[in-house]
């Protein structure tokens, strides 16, 4: 990668995305507080009557912080960093300037669209993909176009060769694609009925254990193509870039590339061992689920290797810290599910805390914190603004790193306890808990998570309080800054 | 090695749908019919249960409640028979759920009654002292969109072959046909097993309140 400081790049867009990161990201993790209190804490259900309880607030906390806060922050990354990797600006293409405007203005209808219909519990009910059919075709529309912007940038790029986070966002635009359109395919009810209830309403082509497979398929790739393969792209760049590194090693990435699109796709079933799918779908997921570490940890330890002989960075720069120990999370998380994925383990992990506190590991560890450093990387470059506080920024490192901590190592040992609790037999081989005892006995933990959350979410608010302030009052820059983003 | 496939991004993004298409594929096809054969004697949902089913999905009870009992004896102690594929054969969507933050439910209808739903539904703790579950007293005020269920059993008829009879028809007249014959007589035999007066009230008026839907299905889920 060498500098460009001849070229000028066009940054609205880019701007408008790492805007609705900040409120996404804002919004869903408070929500995320406020339904980890409900467990421990069931009378917080009742603060907004109908509209308030748990059931109806967890699937808008997935949704917001998956598709508002994740998918704002690959986008703002998206069109920064494809621009200079291309090394082509969008304003060199008045349809592009106009296609990246209409794409963000129809996802944020859509985004307030989701959260009105989600509220009123119109829902599809499959997991992350709540969306009514009306709302499906309108998030079909915005993938076109953002994939139309992706391959007209691509199509008057001046650079021939696509750099690795190029590979990963176009893998991210098919997979989604693909795996969207066939989890949603349903008939809505209105149109084939002469006209009878809800024009909202819609009914899943397909039943039972085919809709479990087809939507496992989607859930389990919706993690692979939404949280790795866009969050990896992101890292690719911004890793580099604010380091001054050159990435350790051009085969491993393509090792990693290529190990991951091959095998994520077939341990989507492990979502269902023990279920009523096939037994050799099952056995099948389980083993890929393993060789995924392969390719999972192939991408972390290039990361971890391209910082080899600047370590000291590590103590001098926040956005490294975020990066390297989003990295590790990274690792973390991709040895967890693995493990999570062997039947013996799964038949006592699933159904219990495990599951989120895994989730958990990924998400607040490994794309949050992708998603802060490539945003506070930005910045400065797209505000033309020193960051306003960089010790703001270690502060937040440093509580948001304990609130996961606090998450998931509750969340562990919540979800072996109440696994082993519903196992659990008398010498006469009767079962010892009733199943109220199997909850009673996680409100500690329900608290320590709680408290977690409460502590990533105070992160979150510092953040948006220094990203702020950095774009509106942070001190001006004459040049774009070559590496090290600058901060007060 | 593959750098001319990285200067020509349309073959790249082939290769790409390609490699991750092919997964699916073998995993979803193969099975596909046989797993969508219902199990002996599955009789379709009554359209009230339709409404409760989707009365479940809005309040989203799947995100604490799972339907899949696993073939383990702690399970089957628990919940009664493990789930059966074919059992499944009528659901769209599939609800299995994926957290057991409380029991499950696949086979709820054998071990709780209709009284004992219209207690929990509205006071948790009144029944189990413990419970960290919400009261859905809304269930009690909302009324159910029959029609909407209705809808759906003629478009599951029509389109997908569920053995429904000549009763679910499209338009307008058969559903108010069918709700006077056979929805409404279908609640009534609810609300006699309830205590509240003005939930049996509003169902001699023809209006199904949510909570009655909601019991027909749980009863179902057997």
């Amino acid at each position: 990668m060498q500098s460009n400081a001849a070229m000028e790049y066009d940054y609205s867009i880019v701007k408008l995305f790492m805007w609705t990161t900040v409120i996404f990201g804002f919004v869903g993790m408070l929500i995320g507080v406020l339904i980890a209190a409900q467990l421990a804490y069931p009378e917080l259900n009742y603060l907004l009557g109908e509209y308030g309880t748990f059931s109806r607030l967890r699937p808008l906390h997935t949704n917001v912080v998956v598709y508002g806060f994740t998918l704002s922050a690959v986008w703002a990354s998206f069109y920064y960093s494809a621009q200079r990797v291309l090394k082509v600006s969008i304003a060199e293409s008045k349809f592009l300037m106009i296609l990246t405007k209409v794409h963000f203005y129809l996802y944020f209808v859509a985004a307030a669209a989701l959260v009105v219909t989600l509220l009123m519990g119109i829902t599809a009910s499959k997991e992350y993909a709540q969306m009514e059919w009306p709302l499906d075709i309108v998030i079909v529309l915005i993938w076109v176009i953002w994939g139309v912007a992706m391959f007209g940038l691509i199509g008057i790029r001046r650079e021939k060769s696509l750099y690795i986070s190029m590979w990963y966002y176009i893998a991210c635009f098919l997979g989604v694609a693909m795996l969207y359109l066939f989890n949603n395919m349903a008939v809505p009810t209105y149109f084939f009925s002469g006209g009878l209830g809800s024009i909202m309403h819609s009914v899943s082509m397909y039943a039972g254990t085919n809709d479990a497979m087809v939507q496992w398929w989607w859930g389990h790739n919706a993690v692979a193509f939404v949280f790795t393969v866009p969050i990896i792209a992101m890292i690719y760049y911004f890793l580099p870039k604010e380091s001054g590194q050159a990435v350790y090693s051009y085969k491993l990435s393509l090792l990693s590339f290529w190990g991951l699109m091959c095998v994520y796709l077939w341990a989507g079933g492990h979502h269902l061992l023990w279920s009523t799918v096939p037994d050799w779908v099952q056995t099948m997921a389980s083993i890929f689920s393993v060789i995924l570490i392969l390719p999972s940890w192939g991408s972390a330890i290039n990361m971890l290797l391209t910082m080899k002989g600047e370590w000291n960075q590590l103590t001098e720069n926040p956005l490294i810290k975020l990066m390297v120990l989003a990295s590790t999370f990274y690792m973390l998380s991709t040895l967890e599910g693995p493990i999570q994925a062997v039947k013996s383990v799964n038949a006592i992990a699933h159904f219990t805390d495990w599951i989120p506190g895994h989730v958990h590991d990924g998400v607040l560890g490994w794309v949050g914190f992708m998603a802060f450093a490539a945003v506070m990387h930005m910045a400065p470059r797209v505000f033309k603004r020193e960051i306003y506080s960089k010790s703001l920024l270690d502060a937040q490192f440093w509580v948001q790193t304990i609130g996961i901590v606090l998450y998931f190592a509750s969340m562990w040992i919540a979800g072996i306890t109440q696994g082993m609790m519903w196992r659990a037999v008398d010498e006469y081989g009767n079962l010892m808990y009733s199943f109220i005892d199997t909850v009673s006995v996680l409100h500690p933990y329900y608290v320590i998570r709680t408290l977690g959350g409460l502590l990533y979410f105070v992160g979150m608010v510092m953040f948006a309080y220094n990203f702020y302030k950095t774009a509106t009052s942070g001190r001006k820059l004459e040049t774009e800054p070559q590496f090290k983003s600058p901060m007060a | 090695m593959f750098h001319w496939l990285e200067k020509n991004p349309f073959l790249f993004a082939v290769v790409v749908f390609l490699v991750i298409a092919f997964a699916g594929i073998v995993t979803i096809l193969p099975n596909f019919a046989q797993s969508a054969q219902p199990i002996k004697g599955l009789k379709p949902y009554t359209v009230l249960e339709l409404a409760g089913k989707e009365v479940y999905k809005k309040d989203n009870c799947l995100s604490c409640h799972s339907q899949l009992i696993r073939p383990f004896k702690s399970e089957t102690d628990r919940y009664g028979q493990y789930s059966l594929s074919g059992e499944y054969a009528y659901d769209r969507p599939f609800l299995w759920g994926s957290k057991r933050t409380g029991p499950d439910l696949h086979r709820v209808g054998n071990y709780r009654t209709t009284d004992w739903h219209e207690n929990h539904m509205w006071d948790p703790k009144s029944v189990v002292p413990d419970s960290i579950m919400p009261a859905y007293k809304h269930h009690f005020t909302n009324i159910a969109d029959i029609e909407t269920a209705y809808a759906e059993a003629v478009v599951v008829k029509n389109v997908f072959n569920t053995p429904y009879g000549d009763e679910i028809a499209e338009g307008k007249d058969a559903y108010n046909k069918h709700f006077d014959a056979t929805i409404l007589p279908e609640a009534k035999k609810i609300t006699a097993n309830m205590k509240k007066a003005d939930i049996k009230a509003m169902v001699e008026a023809g209006n199904i309140p949510e909570i009655v839907a909601l019991i027909a299905y749980m009863n179902r889920l057997k």
